[in-house]
This record gives structure tokens, C-alpha cells and sequence, in this order.
């Protein structure tokens, strides 16, 4: 008797799922009449100036411009928390959204700590994540899950694979890291080192430095003496301004290029042309490339008083991309949204012709820029020369070399 | 070229000139924690973001009223100085009685919201402020390319050390502000205005931690977070010297700067670790700091 009920109750929570997610396909409509956004990212920390508040405007800015565009049936809200750069913070705060708030869908979240935390309870919900802020690749590769997490503006891989190039193809071909001691340095002097060294050039060395150290000219005199030709940064946010501005004091720049790995047009805003000119990296945007960047970022400017980078203006696309996603298939459940998302280019002032991956990468062109010199500035936040547009097939790691076990054949 | 441990001696040099700065700045905050220690009794955490403070005026002051390095250098003391009068009358003279905690707790707190102020007001990345014409360039020392600011860091720095030492214990006022330390009540009772110099005194501590924030203005990137990325390794330094030795705070920090700045070379990865490492070993064999009395 006893073992009979307790069958019919296995058998009956086993089919339960089945059945709600039957019901919620058969009525194709979306839970709760509300299609629920929520931003996470660091509003207070090193890394708020990069996403925080800004990408909150910019998806503010993109529900407004869908609703104008599509008049939609459903109601669109949007939530927006700090994650202070803690894994847990972040994860309970979503875990709390999932649960009892509605939320479907989750953006930005920088940090790539925050970020692989956060892709687990996501994916645990069968919720979406598009991140629009982290750099691992893991979030594509080793801890993949491409059917709820797209990595949506840029990675480790492409940001070391444009400067790592380009600047050892100019016969700049000996190098020397800066790298900031976790997780993200790490890789992103690893992806860096490859792919110098596929291009012929050669890595003479790498000094680790603490997260937010508070002098950098120690770690740069090393540098200087290892007579490299390139000093990589593989740091980011504050200690990379800090970096630069102690390069330019003790003339390291003189003799040396400074590549930012991570830089971004905020940061080169807070040092100023005179101390950056001439610093090559890759950004995934530029508010001054044609038209259509510039028409869209005067209007976040006219918000925010900051010119978007690659993280608002993703934030911005993201949320575009997912409601035409809800929009065209009428419900806003994950797997529907997924394969529509998956299934239409991405056309707007961040991406042309940008197209998610099957292992969850979104691939679009990034940019080569080099910082113009003062004199070639021509108004405020008039900061970039681009150099070479990175097809969005070379900018990213290959589908051949993926290490994300669920598309691996 | 001769080499130590496979680092040529030259680099050496360049190091040691380096943890020298870094080291003066330790020095001038730590000095200033000392004597508000000494004096209140009062564990003052709202150091770092009063250093801050004094690097955001200095840009304010040229940003928006058009003021110069060298008039900052004296304007912004005293103004972080008047903030911490108005602290001090406000809301720390309520608190001697009371357990250190409360003390520590309330300048946390104050901290926060300083930090918070500016960081809503400016964002995080911070704002450049170019060296002052009549200091940029470099002095080329031989073994390294010494900026002529970072040496007159050093310079601006020690001599503020110096004569803060020399009005403690070699002046008239000093020896007011020592007895006053020791046995308030008695000095009272002499007709010294305790209270006054009581005041006076944090004003003074906190203006030395504006001061050094304009010091590091030019050479750092001017953020709301520079003064909490610095704090806590100068109270490490306070606690290695000895709470409320002058003497032994301005020491310490020259010298645990020095030591900093070699860990740099040889194990990176530990120059954030390494003062607090030497704290742990002070605190096991002299509790009281190096220079400190036991009570």
C-alpha cells in the first residue's frame, strides 16, 4: 500500500513539469501578461562606470523605442539590482527574481565571478541570461548552456585576438603582461599569449599585480626593463587608468605601446587624450561610426551625460532582440524565445548582421581603434581612429575549437 | 652588471625609490591616524575617504574655480581640515566616553557616505589631473628615469612628517597636547581649554590626510575609491608602529613602503599580502607595535 502511494506520488510530480509546460505551449501566451527584465550589474564598484546605471538607461531605452515600434499586446517591466561584484549577492538576487518576481529574462551582468553563478541558476530556472557585460569565455565553452545563456558583446578571446594581431603583425612582436591576478586576467593573458605567439611574435614575460593595487610603477618599471616592445594590460576598470597614467609619468610610453586589453571609451574619457593617445584595443562599439551609432547614442547621451561603450549599447540591442523575439513567436517561454532569437540576424546600431551561435555566442564585427591624438579631436568624446573592422567569424573564437560539451558532435 | 637573486642591482635601486614614495604616502596618513588616536582615543576610519577629499578638491578647484596645484595645496587641507572640525563638534565629541567601537563604527559609517557622495556626483573612473608644470619632466638618477614629481612626494611629504614631530614633542603647544593626552582632567585643571585642543587636533589629522590627497592627486587617478584601496593597509601600518606613536607611524611607513616595493619585484603576487603578514608577526612578539608602550 505504502509503496503504491509513494509510486503514484514519484509518478506524479515527474509528470507535473511535463504537464505545466504542456499547458503554458498549448496556450502560447506569456506568464503573467507581463514579459519582466531585469538588469544586474555593478552599480557602486570598479566596474559601474563600464555598465551600472547605464545599462539600465539603455534598456529603458530599448523597451521604450519596441513599444513605440511594435505596440505591443503584452505589459514590459524592469527590474535592476547591484550585484556588487559578489558571486552570491548576484546569484541570490536572481534566484529571488526567478522565484517569485516573473523575472524571464536577465542582462548585463559584468563580472565574470557574478556572471558563471549566475548562469547556473538560469539555467537551473530554465530561465535566459543575455550577458552583455562579462569577458570569460567559459560562459561559452566549459560552463556552456546554450539554451539559456547568450554571451551577447564581446569575450577574453576577442579582445586579446584583435590587439594580439594586428599590433605584433606591425612588427611589434615581443610582449610583456600586466595582468591582474584572478580569474578574468588570467584568461585574458592566456588568450592574449596565443594568440601573439600565432603570429609570430614572442611573450618575454608577465608580472602579476593585485586587484585594485594602489601604485602601478613598480609593476611598469619591470616591464620596462624586460625591453619588450608591447606592455599588455590584462587588467581592467581602475587599474588599468592607473596603469596608463603611471606609464605616461615614468616615460615608459615613450619607448613602448601600451595596449589596453579591456578599454573601453569611458575609461579613455577619464584619463584624457594626452595621457592615451596612440593605445590600441578592441571595442565591440563606437558611438561615432556612422549615422545610425551616432543618432543612437546622442540619445543616450542626452540621459545618461556619458557616451554609451560596447556594454550599454549590447544591454540595449539584448532587450531589442529578446521582445521582437517574444513579439514574433507570442509567448515568453525560454526554449520558443531561444530558437526565435537564435533564428533571426541581428540588425540595429550595436550589430549588422549579428547572429547567435548554437553554443550561445553571439557573433557581430568588432573594432580595432586607435585613440586619436588631441589635435585630431574634433569635440567631446570624438576619441577613436578605426583601424580594421574584425569580421564577426574572425573576431570570435571558432565553432571548431569549442570546448562546450552540449554542441560538441 | 651585478644582479641580487637574478634582478640587476640598477632595478633594485628604482624599486627602492618607488616603495619610498609609496612609503611617504603611508607615512603622512599613518601619521595623522596617530595623532588622532593619541589625542581622541578614536579609531578614525573615515581617513581614506578624508584623503580622498582632498584629492576631489583639488580637481574641483581647478575644474570649476580655476585654482592651481600650489594654491590647493593649502586651500584643500585646511578645508578637509574645517570638515573634520565640524565632525568632530558634530558627532565624535559625544563618543569619548563610550567603548573605541563607537567611534570606529561612526567614521565607517561617514566613510561610506562620503565615498557614496562622490561616486553619485563623478562615477567611478575618476578624473585626471596633469602634474603641475614646474614638476613635470624627470630627473635621470643613473639607475632609474625618477619623475620629478614622485620625488617631490617624497620631499613635500617627509618635511610635513618632520615638522609635525617637531611640534609634538619640542614645542610649548606639543607639551600641552602630550599632558593633555596622558591626564585630561589635570590639564583641565591647569586652565588648558582641553576641549579646544581636542578639536584642533582632529582637524589637524584629518587635514594631513587632505593633504596627502593632494599629493596624490596628480600621480593617481582621482576616484571616490582611492582612499578605501589605501586604508586599510595604512591602519596595518599604524598597528605595526604602535597606536599613537608620531615617531613610529612616520618610520613604519617609510619602511614598510620599502618593503612593499620589493615584494613587487620578487613575489608580485604578495605585495597586497605582505604588511599584513609582518602585522601578524608584530602583533605576536610585540603587541604594542614597535615603537608603542605598553600601557
Amino acid at each position: 500500500m505504502m509503496k503504491r502511494k509513494l509510486l503514484t506520488l514519484a509518478i506524479s510530480a515527474m509528470l507535473m513539469p511535463a504537464a505545466g509546460s504542456a499547458m503554458a505551449q498549448a496556450k502560447g501566451k506569456i506568464s503573467g501578461d507581463v514579459v519582466k527584465i531585469a538588469v544586474l550589474t555593478d552599480m557602486s564598484g570598479v566596474y559601474s562606470d563600464l555598465g551600472g546605471k547605464g545599462s539600465v538607461v539603455a534598456a529603458e531605452m530599448a523597451i521604450e523605442d519596441f513599444k513605440a515600434q511594435f505596440k505591443p499586446k503584452f505589459k514590459i517591466d524592469l527590474v535592476s539590482a547591484d550585484h556588487q561584484n559578489k558571486a552570491d549577492v548576484g546569484s541570490n538576487k536572481v534566484r529571488e527574481w526567478y522565484d517569485t518576481q516573473g523575472v524571464d529574462m536577465v542582462t548585463d551582468v559584468l563580472n565574470s565571478g557574478v556572471a558563471l553563478a549566475v548562469a547556473k541558476v538560469t539555467t537551473e530556472k530554465n530561465k535566459i541570461m543575455l550577458n552583455t557585460g562579462a569577458a570569460s569565455t567559459r560562459l561559452t565553452n566549459e560552463d556552456c548552456a546554450p539554451n539559456n545563456v547568450v554571451h551577447y558583446v564581446y569575450d577574453t578571446y576577442a579582445l586579446a585576438n584583435g590587439p594580439g594581431k594586428a599590433v605584433t603583425k606591425q612588427g611589434k612582436d615581443s610582449w610583456f603582461f600586466l595582468t591582474a591576478d584572478y580569474a578574468f586576467g588570467h584568461s585574458l593573458e592566456k588568450d592574449t599569449m596565443e594568440a601573439v605567439k600565432a603570429n609570430g611574435g614572442k611573450v618575454l614575460g608577465a608580472v602579476r599585480h593585485p586587484l585594485n593595487a594602489s601604485d602601478f610603477s613598480s609593476f611598469l618599471l619591470q616591464a620596462q626593463a624586460s625591453k619588450a616592445k608591447v606592455i599588455g594590460l590584462a587588467n581592467a576598470g581602475g587599474d588599468t587608468i592607473n596603469s596608463i597614467k603611471a606609464a605616461n609619468e615614468f616615460g615608459i610610453t615613450k619607448g613602448q605601446t601600451l595596449v589596453g586589453l579591456l578599454t573601453t571609451v569611458v575609461d579613455i574619457h577619464a584619463l584624457g587624450l594626452q595621457t592615451t593617445q596612440g593605445m590600441m584595443f578592441t571595442e565591440g562599439f563606437y558611438w561615432n561610426l556612422n549615422k545610425e551609432t551616432r543618432e543612437f547614442s546622442r540619445r543616450f547621451f542626452s540621459r545618461h551625460k556619458k557616451m554609451p561603450n560596447m556594454l550599454p549599447a549590447g544591454t540595449y540591442s539584448a532587450v531589442m532582440h529578446y521582445l521582437k523575439a517574444v513579439q514574433a513567436t507570442g509567448t515568453d517561454d525560454t526554449a520558443a524565445v531561444m530558437k526565435q532569437m537564435k533564428a533571426t540576424p541581428i540588425n540595429d546600431p550595436f550589430a549588422k548582421g549579428g547572429k547567435i551561435r548554437e553554443d550561445g555566442r553571439m557573433v557581430h564585427d568588432m573594432y580595432l581603434v586607435e585613440v586619436k591624438k588631441p589635435a585630431e579631436s574634433k569635440e567631446p568624446w570624438d576619441y577613436y581612429h578605426v583601424k580594421q573592422v574584425i569580421p564577426g567569424d574572425q573576431a570570435f573564437q571558432p565553432m571548431a575549437a569549442s570546448r562546450c560539451a552540449a554542441v560538441k558532435k | 652588471m651585478t644582479e641580487i637573486f637574478g634582478v640587476p642591482i640598477q632595478a633594485l635601486f628604482g624599486q627602492l625609490m618607488l616603495g619610498l614614495v609609496n612609503g611617504s604616502f603611508y607615512a603622512v596618513l599613518s601619521l595623522g591616524l596617530a595623532v588622532i588616536f593619541g589625542m581622541l582615543n578614536i579609531i578614525n576610519f573615515s581617513h581614506g575617504a578624508l584623503y580622498m577629499t582632498g584629492a576631489m578638491l583639488t580637481w574641483i578647484g581647478l575644474e570649476y574655480l580655476g585654482i592651481g596645484y600650489w594654491w590647493m595645496l593649502v586651500l584643500a587641507p585646511i578645508c578637509v581640515g574645517i570638515i573634520g572640525i565640524a565632525i568632530e563638534r558634530l558627532m565624535l565629541q559625544w563618543l569619548y566616553k563610550l567603548d573605541h567601537l563607537y567611534g570606529l563604527l561612526l567614521t565607517f559609517g561617514l566613510a561610506l557616505m562620503i565615498e557614496g557622495l562622490f561616486r553619485d556626483l563623478y562615477g567611478v573612473a575618476g578624473q585626471p589631473y596633469s602634474i603641475p608644470e614646474e614638476l613635470s619632466g624627470a630627473f635621470n638618477l643613473g639607475f632609474m628615469f625618477l619623475p620629478k614629481y614622485r620625488a617631490w612626494i617624497i620631499v613635500a611629504s617627509l618635511s610635513v612628517c618632520l615638522a609635525t614631530w617637531y611640534v609634538i614633542e619640542k614645542t610649548r603647544l606639543g607639551a600641552y597636547l602630550r599632558a593633555a593626552t596622558e591626564n585630561p582632567k589635570l590639564t583641565q585643571a591647569f586652565g588648558i581649554n582641553v576641549p579646544l585642543m581636542v578639536m584642533l587636533t582632529y582637524g589637524f589629522g584629518v587635514g594631513l590626510a587632505g593633504f596627502a590627497g593632494v599629493l596624490a592627486a596628480p600621480a593617481t587617478q582621482i576616484g571616490p575609491l582611492m582612499g578605501s584601496n589605501l586604508i586599510i593597509v595604512v591602519f596595518a601600518v599604524v598597528v605595526i608602529g604602535g597606536m599613537g606613536s608620531i615617531l613610529g607611524s612616520v618610520v613604519t611607513g617609510l619602511g614598510l613602503g620599502i618593503i612593499e616595493g620589493m615584494t613587487k619585484v620578487f613575489w608580485p603576487e604578495a605585495s597586497a599580502t605582505v604588511v599584513f603578514m609582518i602585522m601578524a608577526v608584530v602583533l605576536m612578539i610585540r603587541p604594542a607595535g614597535l615603537f608603542g608602550r605598553e600601557k
